[in-house]
């Protein structure tokens, strides 16, 4: 059974809420739901598998269906944290391809924002039962703090630089500028990101990404119902996913779970780097995008720095155009999870939907990464490469 | 400084031994008995063969700062970082009785131990 080319992804849908005080999680949820649904040309009756992840309220998946009404005969909750969304669509795909679903839906939401929540700098509230925690928690990692330590060991063995980690903000927010719905719009200079106040050495503020409310959601099926609907077609051409960790105390906080799922994703797409017009890179912090940049195999491992210089990221000049809608580093990071709007910016770019001003010229194959807990501790992480109709 | 006020460790019956003997001031680290790799986190099931043998042996509690970070959007500023230990793995600590702008990967550390209550200490690194 091939996975390629079997399965497409037929709609999609980005909330356009930055802040949902007067929503509940569950209401965000279906809200993206039906905005995929329609943008598909298919409604709730359609859906016969349901996708989602720990951002999902009460029971995940068996809340959600209930209160969206949907019957089902495949269901799939797995979290992995921000990389979920991107492993939703490798196993929805799979699923499709061997005749499990036909319709498939996968949702994310949440509202950090409206909640106050202190994402980047605040320990999480953590599983007494997790098995690290005792060893961990006592220490105060917070989001922030672990993403700078793997920048700080980065920039000691490569000699990356707090310059060329802004080029990857710089760039977000290029792009970021002409979506009406991103939160941060201003164009920012690396002096700008450089001297924004330091949070924790070497990330500044202008490294991290932003806190949102919102969501997401995207709709599979096989590409005969595909081809029926009138949507630009958009193949699954190949994906792949792992979890990397601290393997019993051999840690490289240099590279990512990216290694592997890219180089799966590559071979199951059969395409090669050059081929790859567009990439949606997550960047909860701008040594996320780095990293994964090396580690998908776009330049050699302690290069990212040199790679990402001088606008290389930028749609128009730059030879690897990513997050043209500004990315988690502008736009938004529902959930403080951002995996499934890179599928949606990949999505529009395949499509040739994105906006005039950053849609890359016949862009017929385009790649998604997903990065999910920590790339200081452990990881999902996730790709997915897509493609148009004859790609 | 350190932090103003430090997370509890859970204790689980899978790593009482490892904090009794922290509440004393000695550091453990857990040894796989088939390999005989060193490791971290302590747990009793070996991540290399999958076998619950995994034993906790006394440590030198001497190192190296692999990488660190100091958090500076806190009341109180604290730097966490990760130390490869002499016999091998690397672990995550705060660094303390530093100036932090002095703190550099590949500075020599030495455990100290935070008493938290009458239940358990934690162990912590400061320059050797």
């Amino acid at each position: 059974m091939s996975i390629r080319g079997n399965a497409c992804i037929a709609g999609i849908y980005e909330h356009p809420t930055r802040k949902a005080p007067d929503k509940s999680l569950a209401q965000l949820h279906a809200e993206v739901a039906a905005g995929a649904l329609a943008d598909a040309g298919l409604s709730f009756s359609d859906v016969d598998s349901f996708y989602c992840a720990g951002d999902a309220p009460g029971l995940g998946a068996m809340s959600m269906v209930e209160y969206m009404g949907l019957k089902l005969r495949h269901v799939d909750s797995t979290e992995t944290g921000g990389s979920s969304y991107v492993i939703h669509v490798n196993h929805a795909a799979a699923m499709i391809a061997a005749g499990k679903t036909d319709v498939a839906l996968i949702t994310l939401a949440g509202r950090p924002r409206s909640e106050g929540q202190a994402t980047g700098t605040a320990p999480r509230i953590y599983d007494a039962n997790a098995p690290d925690v005792g060893f961990e928690a006592p220490y105060g990692p917070t989001v922030v703090n672990m993403y700078a330590m793997a920048a700080m060991r980065h920039m000691h063995e490569f000699g990356t630089t707090s310059e060329q980690l802004a080029w990857i903000k710089v760039a977000a927010s290029t792009h970021a500028q002409y979506n009406e719905h991103a939160m941060l719009r201003d164009v920012v200079t690396v002096e700008d990101v450089v001297n924004s106040p330091m949070i924790s050495d070497p990330l500044h503020r202008l490294d991290c990404c932003v806190i949102s409310d919102g969501g997401g959601a995207i709709v599979m099926t096989k590409p005969e119902i595909a081809k029926s609907l009138g949507k630009p077609i958009v193949k699954y051409l190949g994906g792949g996913e792992t979890i990397k960790h601290l393997d019993g105390g051999n840690v490289d906080l240099t590279y990512t779970g990216a290694r592997h799922s890219g180089a799966a994703a590559f071979e199951e797409a059969q395409v090669k780097h050059a081929d790859i017009k567009y990439a949606s890179v997550y960047d909860s912090f701008t040594i996320t995008v780095l990293e994964t940049i090396e580690d998908l195999g776009f330049c050699e491992k302690g290069q990212g720095g040199k790679f990402v210089s001088d606008g290389n990221l930028i749609s128009g000049v730059g030879k690897l155009p990513f997050n043209t809608d500004g990315g988690g580093l502008c736009n938004n990071h529902p959930a403080n999870r951002g995996g499934m709007t890179k599928v949606l910016e990949a999505v529009r770019q395949v499509r040739g939907e994105a906006h005039p001003k950053v849609q890359v010229p016949n862009c017929d194959i385009a790649l998604a990464h997903g990065t999910g807990g920590s790339i200081g501790t452990r990881m999902g992480s996730a790709t997915v490469i897509l493609g148009q109709e004859d790609a | 400084m350190p932090q103003a006020e430090y997370i509890h460790p859970p204790i689980n019956p899978e790593t009482k031994e490892f904090w009794d003997a922290a509440k004393d001031h000695k550091f453990l680290v857990p040894k796989c008995p088939d390999t005989g790799k060193h490791l971290w986190f302590p747990r009793r099931v070996s991540p290399f063969t999958g076998k619950t043998n995994v034993e906790y042996v006394e440590g030198k509690g001497t190192g190296t700062i692999y990488t660190y970070s100091v958090m500076r959007r806190t009341a109180s500023p604290y730097c966490i970082a990760y130390v490869t230990l002499d016999e091998g793995p690397t672990i995550m600590t705060n660094i303390v009785n530093v100036d932090y702008d002095t703190v550099k990967i590949g500075m020599k550390v030495k455990v100290t131990f935070k008493d938290l209550n009458d239940e358990a200490a934690l162990p912590l690194f400061e320059p050797a």
